[in-house]
C-alpha cells in the first residue's frame, strides 16, 4: 500500500463483510490520500461493489473499520454524506421527473446553496442545458449518464465514488465523461474512487490501482509499476494475469 | 429516528413525489376512482336497507360513514406505502439512501404525501356523498378530527412497518403494502359492532386502535353521543403502535444494512 502522509480521505482497516455464508470482502485495508484518483478493479464477485457500498455507509461491516473524511461509517455517516456523492449505472433517477426537477430535488437533499444557479452551471458544463426540461426517462443512455454525473457533482463532493461511470456509453461520450471527471478532480482536489472494468479508462484517469479478487486485495500499485511488475503492456493483461492466478514477473523469477 | 430533522430535505422529498403525481393523470385518477366506487356502492346499499329496516333507517349514514372512514385508514396507509414503493420502482432508493436524507425525514415526507394523496382522493368523494346521499362527513366537526387523527396515525404506523419490510426483504414484500390493511377490515369492525364478534376475537379487536374509531362513529351516528373515552383509548394505543412501528422500521433498516439489501431493489 502507498504511504499516505495527509489524513486519508478514505481509510479502510481490515474490513470484512460476510453475507450469511459468503465472504464478500475478506480483511482488506487501504487508505486514499486526499485529491487522489484510484481504481478498484476486480472480476464479478471480487467485492468491489460491497467495498464501495460500505464506504457509502450502505452496508455495515462484519468487522473492521471504514472511515471517510474522518467519520466512522456507517455510524457517523450523516456527518459526511453531504460532502460525498456517487454515480452508478445501476441506480436510476425517477424517469417521469424532468432533468431540472431531479437535479433540484437532489440539490435540496444535499443542502446546495443557490440551487438554480448550480444547476445552470452544471448544465452548461455537462452540455445539459437543452435537456433540462425533458423527462429523464426520455433521454438516451449517454444523456442519462451525463445527468447522473451532474447529480454526483451537485454538492461539490470532496469524495466521489464512481461505479462503472462509462458503462454502456459509446467511446466518444465515454471519453468526454472521463475528461469531465479529470477536470473536476483537478479543479476541486476531490478524492475519487472508481470501480471499472474499462482498463483504458483506468490507465488514463488513475494514479493508483487496487486489484481485488475473491474479497481480497491481490495487488495495489501505480499503473506503471503494475505493468512493469507483471511484464505487460496493458492493464488489461495485468488484470487477466491476476484474474487467472498467473504470477507476476518477480514472483516467476523466484 | 436518528438525527435532527431538516425541513429542506423533507421538502425536497415532498417536492419529488408532488412532481411525480402531477405528471401522471392515471396516478391522480387512481386516488379518486376506487373510493368513489366504494362510497356509491355502500351508499346505495344503505338506502336499500334503510328503506326496509326501522333500525337502519334510524342509523342513517353508518355504512357510508364507515366506508369513508375506512378509506381514510386504507388510503392513508396506501398513500404512504406507494410513495415509498415509487423509489423501488424507479430504482432510486440507492440515490436516496446514500444522500444525507435521514430516516426520520424520509418518513416525515411519506406522511405528508399520505395526507396530500388522501386529500386529493377523499375530499371529492365526501362532496359526492353529500350530493348523492345527503351524508355530510364534514358536519361531524370535532369528532371527525378525532376520528381522522386516530385513523391516520394507525395508517402511518402500518405504512412505516411495511416500508421496513420492503427495505429488508425487497420487492417480494411489496404485496403486503396492498393487502396488509385488509386484515384489519374484519377485526376492527368497520361495518358492524364489536359485540358481533366471538368473545375471544373481541379481545383482539380492542387491541386495534381503529376499532375504537368505528365504535365511536356508530355511537355518534346512532346514539348521537361523542365518545371521547374511546378516542383517548385509541390515541394511547396508537402511540404504542407508532413507536413499535418506528422501532421495527429502524431495526429492519439496520438489518438491511447488515444483509446488504439496500444495494438491491429486486425480488
Amino acid at each position: 500500500m502507498d504511504s499516505v502522509t495527509a489524513t486519508p480521505a478514505i481509510a479502510i482497516d481490515r474490513l470484512v463483510k460476510v453475507y450469511r455464508t459468503t465472504t464478500a470482502v475478506d480483511g482488506i485495508s487501504f487508505a486514499l490520500a486526499p485529491g487522489s484518483m484510484t481504481a478498484l478493479l476486480g472480476g464479478n464477485g471480487a467485492g468491489k461493489t460491497t467495498t464501495i457500498a460500505t464506504i457509502m455507509g450502505l452496508v455495515t461491516p462484519t468487522s473492521g473499520e471504514v472511515r471517510v473524511l474522518g467519520a466512522h461509517m456507517p455510524r457517523q455517516r450523516y456527518r459526511v454524506l453531504q460532502r460525498m456523492n456517487f454515480e452508478s449505472p445501476y441506480v436510476d433517477m425517477p424517469m417521469r421527473l424532468t432533468v431540472r426537477q431531479n437535479l433540484t430535488v437532489f440539490a435540496q437533499l444535499y443542502g446546495v446553496a443557490g440551487v438554480a444557479e448550480r444547476i445552470a452551471e452544471l448544465a452548461a458544463d455537462l452540455d445539459l442545458t437543452d435537456l433540462l426540461d425533458r423527462p429523464t426517462g426520455k433521454l438516451s443512455a449517454g444523456q442519462k449518464t451525463r445527468v447522473s454525473l451532474a447529480k454526483s457533482l451537485l454538492n461539490h463532493p470532496e469524495v466521489l465514488l464512481l461505479d462503472e461511470p462509462t458503462a454502456s456509453l459509446d467511446p466518444d461520450t465515454a471519453d468526454w465523461v472521463r475528461g469531465r471527471l479529470e477536470a473536476y478532480r483537478r479543479a476541486r482536489g476531490a478524492t475519487v474512487l472508481l470501480a471499472s472494468h474499462n482498463m483504458v479508462e483506468v490507465e488514463r484517469l488513475c494514479e493508483r490501482v487496487i486489484i481485488m479478487k475473491k474479497g481480497r486485495i491481490e495487488d495495489d500499485d501505480t499503473p506503471a509499476r503494475l505493468l512493469d511488475r507483471y511484464g505487460r503492456h496493458t492493464l488489461e493483461e495485468v488484470f487477466l494475469d491476476v484474474a487467472r492466478g498467473r504470477a507476476h514477473v518477480s514472483e516467476a523469477a523466484q | 429516528m436518528t438525527g435532527e430533522l431538516s425541513a429542506h430535505r423533507v421538502g425536497a422529498m415532498v417536492r419529488r413525489y408532488w412532481y411525480l403525481l402531477r405528471s401522471s393523470w392515471p396516478r391522480i385518477l387512481d386516488l379518486i376512482y376506487w373510493p368513489t366506487v366504494q362510497m356509491l356502492m355502500w351508499g346505495f346499499l344503505q338506502l336499500y336497507i334503510g328503506a326496509n329496516s326501522g333500525f337502519f333507517a334510524r342509523a342513517g349514514g353508518t355504512f357510508i360513514g364507515a366506508v369513508l372512514l375506512w378509506d381514510i385508514l386504507f388510503r392513508g396507509q396506501l398513500g404512504f406505502s406507494i410513495s415509498f414503493l415509487e423509489e423501488m420502482w424507479a430504482r432510486n432508493l440507492g440515490n436516496i439512501m446514500m444522500s444525507p436524507l435521514r430516516p426520520v425525514e424520509f418518513v416525515a415526507a411519506l406522511m405528508i404525501m399520505s395526507l396530500i394523496r388522501l386529500a386529493i382522493g377523499m375530499v371529492p368523494v365526501t362532496l359526492l356523498a353529500i350530493a348523492f346521499f345527503g351524508f355530510n362527513l364534514w358536519s361531524l366537526g370535532f369528532a371527525l378530527a378525532a376520528f381522522f387523527a386516530n385513523l391516520i396515525l394507525t395508517s402511518w404506523a402500518v405504512g412505516i412497518f411495511v416500508s421496513g419490510l420492503v427495505l429488508r426483504n425487497g420487492m417480494g414484500a411489496e404485496s403486503l403494502a396492498w393487502t396488509i390493511m385488509f386484515l384489519l377490515l374484519p377485526l376492527t369492525c368497520v361495518y358492524y359492532p364489536v359485540a358481533v364478534l366471538p368473545h375471544w376475537l373481541q379481545w383482539v379487536a380492542w387491541v386495534l386502535p381503529p376499532t375504537y374509531v368505528f365504535e365511536g362513529m356508530r355511537a355518534l351516528l346512532i346514539e348521537h353521543v361523542f365518545r371521547s373515552d374511546l378516542m383517548l383509548q385509541a390515541l394511547a394505543l396508537n402511540i404504542v403502535l407508532f413507536a413499535a412501528a418506528a422501532g421495527a422500521f429502524l431495526w429492519l433498516l439496520d438489518s438491511a444494512r447488515r444483509q446488504g439489501s439496500l444495494m438491491q431493489t429486486g425480488e
